[in-house]
């Protein structure tokens, strides 16, 4: 049983809730974010055409009623391949940022909880990690194991962590003070009990905000990647290696560099916003 | 000063010895070692082929011995060779592509400075303006878009559309041939559109940060003090307000350096442009390792030195940190 605040936990929420209603921008970036759920979940539905169904007669077509984006250079519907690329996404994104916050929130509990050499050790380390350019890691990393999305998903996540760990460390830095949390120590709690049942549930708005903001990170980097041809490997549909396409035949097939770039940013926006928006409303400085 | 820089120099060796573990570490990943690739298409490499190429590359001594190794050839800048058709010595060609990729990032950051810096202290001053506003906008669609994908619509407006700027290289096929203003142009055209992606996303954020500070510095008591001494408007901003909103700036830019490093992955392999980021992006996919490692080591450092010039410029424009 996790022993909560007196009473205060339900008047957070309800705080919360308002405040983050009053903010347009946030609603906004929620709103796009649900919209993209649901078109990834509804992908076979709503999708006009197979992703993966090459049509040769139809190569390179501009947008037209029967292809409202535009085909490929294998004639298949590009329109199709961003539905069903969204759900490519949205997977990359959740898995590496939950891998990401995994390890974040485990190395920066050690270190906020038991300080001293544990905390130096692990925020040397994070200092060592925040020296090399992530995306020369990553593709160092991909270089020695193949491109496939679970690869990606996990090399983003190794890389990054960090972010997190500082967060979780400063946030259990000032928590492991309060009142409960040595209360709860003077009943006698193993330490394992107080970081993970008492102190971290109090520490996970901001853990929150980071994690949505990290999705929209991921699925930028991912995109990236597929699109120098790391990533997600054709015929799989990505974002990103439809650019791949569209770059390849920049000359004679502008949709395929247009799109599948506009979803992408509209996508990450709304994360953005979302992110934001929930920081916002989370804020302790109230400005009333 | 001269102690805190020492003292500064001293911290770095420790992070240098941590970039050089977590270097090694990534390497021996692979699965399979170098020789696998070497000799698994050659029907006459029998084992004890494959034995004594192990034991000329060392790699059958045990793990910390080979570490040392490597790490001793290192800080004589001994990168090994390429195992690309050349077999160069990768330092030399890391050498040759380096100062065309530092010279692109320094004129993006100058570039970044000089745009975002007045942007941020101009939303800050008229907060919640139309100019703050749109601003705004800029920042957070700058956040959200691809630089991949500004790239590629970037060429196609200028480079194909409108023909105005050239997409790919250094300099244009006729450059030996063309007069000296022209061929100056030629070489500035070419970077443009590189430098503009390089600066990008850059400038968004800074300008955002520096809108934060500035907003935060002008809360502060001694800024109600300068006005109420009736000093104009301008004095405050200028005098007061911005040189300490100015100083985390420094500490931001050097955070900005890795992120800039491999970017250039992105834009100079669109470009064409010949600098480390290609090199990189062609050694992975050639699993060139010895390259792939020597600019993992070099980009790293390449941040360790940039985040000390960081720091040794903070403690030049604040005397409060040499103090301690």
């Amino acid at each position: 049983m996790i022993p909560k605040e007196s009473g205060g936990q339900e008047k957070l929420r309800h705080l919360f809730w308002k405040r983050f209603r009053k903010n347009k921008l946030g609603l906004f970036g929620g709103i796009i974010v649900l919209i993209l759920f649901i078109v990834a979940f509804l992908a076979p539905l709503i999708s006009p055409y197979d992703p993966g169904q090459i049509d040769i007669k139809r190569v390179l077509q501009d947008p037209s009623r029967a292809h409202i984006f535009g085909t490929d250079q294998l004639g298949r519907d590009v329109l199709s391949r961003m539905i069903w690329g969204s759900r490519i996404s949205l997977m990359v994104g959740f898995v590496a940022v939950g891998i990401a916050t995994l390890i974040g929130i485990f190395l920066g509990s050690l270190a906020g909880y038991y300080g001293r050499w544990v905390d130096n050790l692990i925020m040397r380390f994070v200092d060592v990690m925040l020296c090399f350019p992530t995306f020369f890691l990553i593709l160092a990393v991909i270089a020695l194991l193949e491109p496939n999305i679970w690869n990606i998903m996990i090399i983003i996540g190794i890389t990054g962590w960090m972010g997190v760990a500082r967060l979780v460390r400063a946030e259990f830095l000032t928590l492991k003070e309060r009142d409960f949390s040595v209360a709860v120590k003077a009943l006698g709690a193993k330490d394992f009990r107080i970081i993970f049942l008492h102190i971290l549930p109090n520490a996970l708005a901001p853990i929150l905000v980071s994690a949505t903001l990290g999705v929209a990170g991921a699925i930028l980097t991912e995109s990236a990647l597929s699109f120098l041809g790391i990533g997600v490997q054709p015929p799989t549909p990505s974002w990103g290696n439809i650019l791949t396409a569209g770059k390849d035949n920049i000359e004679i097939g502008w949709w395929l560099s247009l799109y599948p770039g506009l979803a992408i940013l509209i996508t990450v926006l709304g994360y953005n916003l979302l992110g934001e928006g929930i920081r916002d409303a989370i804020d302790p400085r109230l400005k009333q | 000063m001269g102690f805190y820089l020492i003292k500064r120099l001293m911290l770095m060796v420790p992070l240098f010895i941590g970039i050089t573990i977590i270097s090694f570490a990534v390497i021996h990943l692979a699965p399979g070692s170098p020789i696998d690739l070497a000799t698994d298409l050659n029907p006459k490499a029998t084992a004890e082929v494959k034995a004594r190429m192990r034991a000329f590359y060392g790699l059958d001594k045990p793990l910390h011995v080979q570490y040392w190794n490597w790490v001793s050839r290192l800080l004589t800048l001994d990168f090994g060779n390429s195992f690309s058709q050349d077999g160069r010595k990768v330092a030399d060609k890391i050498l040759e592509r380096l100062p065309i990729t530092i010279f692109i990032n320094v004129i993006s950051l100058a570039l970044i400075l000089i745009v975002a810096i007045p942007i941020g202290v101009l939303s800050a001053t008229y907060k919640n303006s139309f100019f703050d506003k749109a601003t705004t906008v800029f920042v957070f669609i700058g956040f959200a878009v691809p630089h991949f994908w500004l790239a590629l619509l970037l060429m196609i407006l200028f480079g194909v559309q409108l023909g105005w700027l050239p997409i790919s290289g250094l300099k244009s096929l006729n450059y030996e041939y063309l007069p000296a203003p022209a061929q100056v142009w030629d070489r500035i055209s070419h970077l443009i559109l590189p430098i503009l992606i390089s600066a990008f996303g850059g400038l968004a954020g800074l300008s955002r940060y520096m809108r934060s500070n500035m907003l935060e510095v002008i809360r502060q008591d001694y800024i109600t003090t300068a006005k109420a001494k009736g000093l104009s408007d301008q004095a405050v901003i200028f005098k007061h307000a911005l040189r300490n909103a100015l100083l985390p700036v420094i500490t931001i830019l050097g955070l900005s350096i890795p992120g800039l490093i491999g970017g250039s992955v992105i834009f100079e392999t669109i470009f064409a442009i010949p600098g480390m980021g290609q090199l990189f992006y062609a050694s992975v996919m050639a699993r060139d390792y010895p390259t792939i490692m020597g600019i993992l080591v070099i980009g790293a450092v390449l941040t360790l030195v940039g985040n000390l010039i960081a720091d040794l410029s903070y403690a030049l424009a604040d005397p409060r940190i040499r103090q301690a």
